[in-house]
């Protein structure tokens, strides 16, 4: 059977007073497509439909989507990865404001992203040539530095559903763990003092659905526990 | 930063260790009164009291009670931030009633170890 059974979810604020479910059947002529290619077949069907692309192979993190109930990017997601029974259920990013069909308003994730002061910070003069980090050193840095901020970890997090504008949620964490473990960064202290409240780090109940769908393989709930160990180990 | 004042340890790790070390005391505290059930199996009421009316019992319950309140007062509060999360008077009205409830019981506990 080359007909898939596509459920996408559809809204547009501007016409609709609710998001509803529309049906489509897409004839894969029996290939393995990555879903983005069958967003591109709905298109060809219906123009009005919209959604995010770019780089089409998991660099970008544009097409960040719930495919079948799992989070994950579009472009590099195989429909033999998420397709059972033949039927594909596509909607948006769960617990972003939907802007039109699979577009959200990812403003809450990026406000966390930049609470976390992503960015390199040293006191120290600036040296003559740049900033040396042995070997060992950048090693720490593996795992972290490759997040491309799709949405995918944070948006599939139930306590950054419950206290989005609190908790910085997954992504943001890894990404202030990247900085943490830098060994060229200096505002460690700084850092540290602004994640030990109950909510930033500490909503963090463990329980790995980032891990399970972040398409880079990253590992923030890791992350988090490196940053409490940090925290007790500054506060006892 | 965040800005907190109905939780218990006023900062997120502090929260985190009480949950931890207070979730450890009640473990042993369980393990050693099943055990002590077991072990005693046609336990009367002197037994019983006599357990009771030892230093290092009413200390060791006391630590567990104290434990109980820390723990239930941290847990209750999370669930409230969450499941509340959207409505501030009922909010802080039912952590308001936690931290009496929590009180109350504690008190209580007090006096019946130390009381009869």
């Amino acid at each position: 059977m080359s007909t898939l059974q596509v459920s996408l979810y559809r809204y547009n604020p501007e016409t609709d007073s609710a998001p509803y479910m529309q049906e489509f059947q897409i004839d894969t002529q029996g290939r393995d497509l990555m879903v983005l290619n069958v967003l591109e077949l709905i298109k060809e069907q219906d123009s009005t439909m919209v959604y995010r692309r770019s780089c089409r192979e998991g660099v970008c993190g544009s097409d960040g989507m719930n495919m079948n109930g799992k989070n994950g990017l579009a472009c590099v997601t195989p429909l033999s990865d998420v397709v059972r029974n033949n039927k594909l259920v596509l909607r948006p990013l769960p617990g972003l404001p939907v802007i039109r069909d699979l577009v959200v308003d990812m403003g809450i994730f990026y406000r966390q992203y930049e609470r976390i002061q992503p960015y390199l910070q040293n006191d120290d003069p600036t040296p003559a040539i740049e900033r040396l980090q042995s070997p060992e050193d950048r090693d720490k840095l593996d795992g972290l530095y490759e997040c491309i901020l799709c949405a995918c970890c944070s948006s599939s997090c139930p306590s950054f559903w419950w206290n989005p504008d609190k908790f910085v949620g997954p992504a943001g964490l890894l990404q202030s763990y990247r900085f943490l473990a830098d060994s060229r960064d200096t505002a460690t202290r700084d850092r540290l003092a602004d994640l030990e409240d109950p909510f930033s780090v500490f909503r963090c109940r463990g329980i790995m659905n980032c891990v399970s769908v972040c398409p880079k393989g990253l590992n923030p709930t890791r992350a988090i526990g490196k940053i409490r160990e940090m925290l007790l180990t500054n506060a006892t | 930063m965040v800005t907190n004042i109905t939780n218990p340890g006023r900062s997120g790790l502090a929260d985190w260790l009480i949950q931890r070390v207070s979730a450890v005391i009640l473990a042993l505290y369980t393990l050693f009164i099943v055990g002590y059930l077991l072990f005693n199996p046609g336990l009367d009421y002197i037994a019983w009291s006599g357990l009771f009316s030892q230093a290092w019992m009413r200390i060791f319950s006391l630590l567990a009670f104290v434990s109980l309140a820390a723990h239930a007062w941290v847990g209750l509060w999370i669930v409230t931030t969450d499941y509340l999360n959207k409505w501030v008077g009922i909010r802080l009205a039912v952590q308001t009633f936690i931290i009496l409830a929590v009180f109350v019981f504690l008190v209580w506990g007090i006096q019946v170890l130390w009381g009869a």
